[in-house]
């Protein structure tokens, strides 16, 4: 038993509606949705394992696997697509030698993709821990990834 | 803080926030918006109010972060009020001299001044820039004025007069009316007009009802209900009341999407505070009606969006649709009766509320009412969110107020409506911009995404974008949508390859066809359009990619070659440096680089780096 986990399901009363909720705040608290974590909430409320499972795999925003310390999201959303984030996304992946979903080896960084974040105009973003960079181009992703290595 | 329970209050409060402002304090206001957050606005924000206090006026000076002005290409945008200065470009180096000389002294810093690229003029003040001047911002003005997690800036302006009105005057019946008559269409993507909505959800049986806002932005390309969230909740959870009252229902969601967790941020706190002072909970205003609020994040789905998805997710299940032969205002969440509205469209409630049907049917077209914000982006020289009437030419959008291709290139094609709309070309940019017109075009309004494109945006590959965009998003659940996108996208795939058919372009428009009539749900019923527009307007260079195996605008890697032009290249050296592969090697000073076609990745670093335009794609 995680208490970490106990505690999340508690704040939301075990409420199964919130299972989305639920596993987000655990996977915040944990940094991703280790098994055991899954097999705490489906037992302790009362879902069954595999429905707990079908929602951590169908939305994006959930982790099965270990992210690294810092970790990477490119915006591969129409604006960032047509002004080059493709070319942003093969450099971070040439430079870390990791393809897009993956982490690593040193645990250092994990490279995530999401269809949109919504910084539109200054595409091709890319966002690491947080920090948004803007019009962002292959050249320039060796001078931002070494700031965080 | 004391609750607020009548009209007389709401009034009293109103007129006490004034009161406190007459003085006319100077104040800085410094947007915080994604799209100045990626320009280093936080930084600008953090040394202000480190200046303010080694220059001790903290007394005497007001800050404010705000939402999204809109003008996203020239931030971080600060504006000085009471004299109403806009800077852009403002750097963490510009503060103290924005502090000295503007906010004590009144006088103003020329070169922070926006500077007009065509015409080399300078302007002062916001609603005279050619960018701002052709908008009409009946929902985004306010975002400069507002700090979101204040909401005495929102009632300063008037703010919640329209739900006291509606709580106190107003039978739930005429507040349908009142939006029926409106002609408000729903701005999420299909433009359902939203009276009809809650008129259907108002007589469903079953209780309890819910009403939602659906604040899962998935389009790429859009974020205006980003923009309205995170910089004026308020106005969005006053629709959201506004909207359970004519409906009936007293259990609310505001459902935001994973990647915007500021608008998660700033719409749990504009809650608190209209808890606080009694807009939400028991007894709102002392009308008896009685209101609740819950925020709901999402998962990362753009099928949440749909709303028999969205209210999937809500009760905490995979959010897969389901056919709606039962439309969700009878049996939606819970198999209740659910009303779900965008974000956009419950800001407009309040503005149809105060001044009237007459005066919101007034502005737009026959079919559509009101203003509409798009997000023009992609290859254009303002990008921003701009918030226009309906009806306005898409030349006016994308060169009037956009300012025209960016780097004096061609103008392509614009996408709008995201994965389920189209690309129109140039011969229709003087097509006015509404809901009927659009789907006439083949696309549609969608969400409100405008992406323009120039020559060297290559349209088949924008169809495989929008396709690989659908393959990675459809639930799986039906076969048409799960299947069809991704034979679609095999096929163009080839085409990019250089291994494309001349029969392919039949294959594509006869899977088509069938993933049109045949998919469950708008994802799958749409998800053709972006392939058939392009099909339709840009045939040319589908034909050019299968017969003579080229990519016109230079885009699909195996069928472009990168060259040095000799006579531009001075060997300098950057792009031997960047090149990833070794490819380029250095045959002294002044003497073009030479560049392996065997080496070389097609990476497209060296053109990056170039500053004197010696790469060139063919």
């Amino acid at each position: 038993m995680d208490e970490k986990v106990a505690a999340v399901i508690d704040k939301y009363n075990a409420d199964k509606g919130q299972l989305i909720s639920i596993l987000q705040d655990v996977q915040s608290e944990l940094y991703y949705l280790p098994k055991e974590a899954l097999i705490q909430v489906s037992d302790t409320m009362g879902i069954p394992l595999s429905q707990v499972y079908s929602v951590a795999t169908f939305f994006k925003a959930f982790s099965l696997t270990p992210r690294g310390k810092h970790l990477i999201n490119l915006c591969l959303g129409t604006a960032c697509h047509v002004r080059g984030a493709s070319k942003v996304l093969e450099q971070i992946e040439r430079s870390l030698k990791i393809s897009r979903g993956e982490t690593t080896a040193d645990y250092k960084f994990t490279l995530e993709t999401v269809n949109c974040m919504g910084c539109c105009a200054l595409g091709p973003v890319v966002n690491i821990d947080g920090e948004y960079f803007g019009q962002m181009s292959a050249g320039k992703v060796d001078s931002i990834l070494n700031k965080y290595s | 803080m004391r609750k607020i329970k009548s009209l007389q209050d709401l009034e009293a409060f109103r007129n006490s926030i004034a009161e406190k402002r007459k003085l006319n304090k100077p104040c800085i206001a410094i947007c915080s918006g994604a799209g100045c957050s990626a320009l280093g606005c936080r930084e600008v924000i953090a040394a202000t109010i480190k200046e303010i206090e080694t220059q001790k006026l903290r007394e005497k000076v007001d800050i404010k972060t705000t939402g999204c002005p809109g003008f996203c290409e020239q931030g971080p945008l600060v504006v000085v009020y009471p004299q109403n200065i806009l800077y852009t470009h403002v750097k963490v180096e510009d503060v103290a001299e924005i502090i000295s000389k503007t906010v004590i002294n009144g006088e103003v810093v020329d070169r922070l001044l926006y500077t007009d690229p065509t015409t080399g003029r300078k302007f002062v003040h916001e609603s005279e820039i050619p960018f701002y001047k052709k908008q009409k911002r009946l929902l985004l003005g306010n975002n400069s004025n507002i700090d979101p997690n204040n909401i005495e800036d929102y009632i300063a302006l008037g703010g919640y007069s329209a739900l006291a009105e509606v709580l106190l005057d107003r039978s739930p019946e005429q507040v349908i009316e009142e939006v029926k008559r409106s002609g408000l269409r729903g701005r999420g993507g299909g433009g359902f007009p939203a009276g009809r909505k809650w008129e259907s959800c108002h007589n469903a049986p079953g209780e309890p009802k819910y009403v939602i806002a659906n604040c899962d932005e998935g389009d790429p390309g859009a974020f205006m209900d980003r923009a309205l969230t995170e910089g004026n909740p308020h106005s969005v959870l006053e629709g959201l009341i506004i909207a359970a009252y004519a409906i009936g229902s007293h259990e609310g969601y505001i459902y935001v999407r994973n990647e915007y967790p500021v608008a998660v941020e700033n719409a749990t706190i504009a809650i608190k505070q209209a808890e606080e002072l009694g807009f939400l909970g028991k007894n709102i205003l002392g009308s008896g009606f009685d209101f609740t609020v819950r925020i709901n994040r999402g998962g990362g789905a753009f099928v949440c969006g749909e709303s028999s998805a969205l209210m999937a997710s809500l009760e905490g299940k995979v959010g897969e649709p389901r056919a709606k032969y039962i439309h969700t205002v009878e049996k939606g969440l819970w198999d209740k009766p659910s009303n779900l509205n965008n974000v956009e469209t419950l800001a407009n409630v309040p503005l149809i509320i105060n001044n009237g049907a007459d005066w919101f049917n007034a502005i737009g077209t026959e079919g559509s009412k009101g203003t509409k914000i798009f997000s023009l982006v992609g290859k254009v020289n303002n990008t921003g969110l701009v918030e226009v009437p309906m009806g306005m030419t898409l030349r006016e959008v994308i060169c009037d107020i956009g300012g025209g291709i960016k780097d004096g290139k061609r103008f392509r094609g614009v996408q709008t409506g995201g994965p389920s709309g189209g690309v129109i070309p140039e011969s229709m940019l003087d097509m006015p911009v509404d809901f009927d017109e659009l789907t006439k075009a083949g696309s549609m309004m969608g969400s409100g995404g405008m992406i323009v494109m120039d020559e060297d945006t290559c349209m088949v590959d924008t169809a495989k974008y929008f396709l690989t965009f659908l393959e990675e998003e459809s639930c799986g659940k039906c076969v048409p949508c799960r299947e069809g996108i991704k034979r679609m996208r095999q096929i163009l795939d080839d085409i990019t390859e250089g291994k494309g058919e001349e029969r392919d372009i039949e294959l594509l428009e006869r899977i088509a066809a069938t993933l049109k009539d045949t998919a469950l749900c708008g994802l799958g019923t749409t998800a053709a359009n972006p392939v058939l527009s392009t099909l339709r307007y840009f045939r040319d260079e589908y034909e050019a990619h299968i017969k003579e195996k080229k990519c016109p605008a230079g885009v699909c890697k195996a069928l472009i070659q990168y060259y040095i032009i000799d006579e531009n290249c001075v060997g300098c050296r950057l792009c031997e440096k960047a090149c990833p592969v070794e490819a380029i090697t250095f045959m002294g000073k002044k003497k073009p680089v030479v560049l392996d076609q065997s080496k070389c990745i097609k990476c497209g670093i060296c053109k990056d780096v170039c500053n004197l335009e010696a790469v060139g794609v063919k």
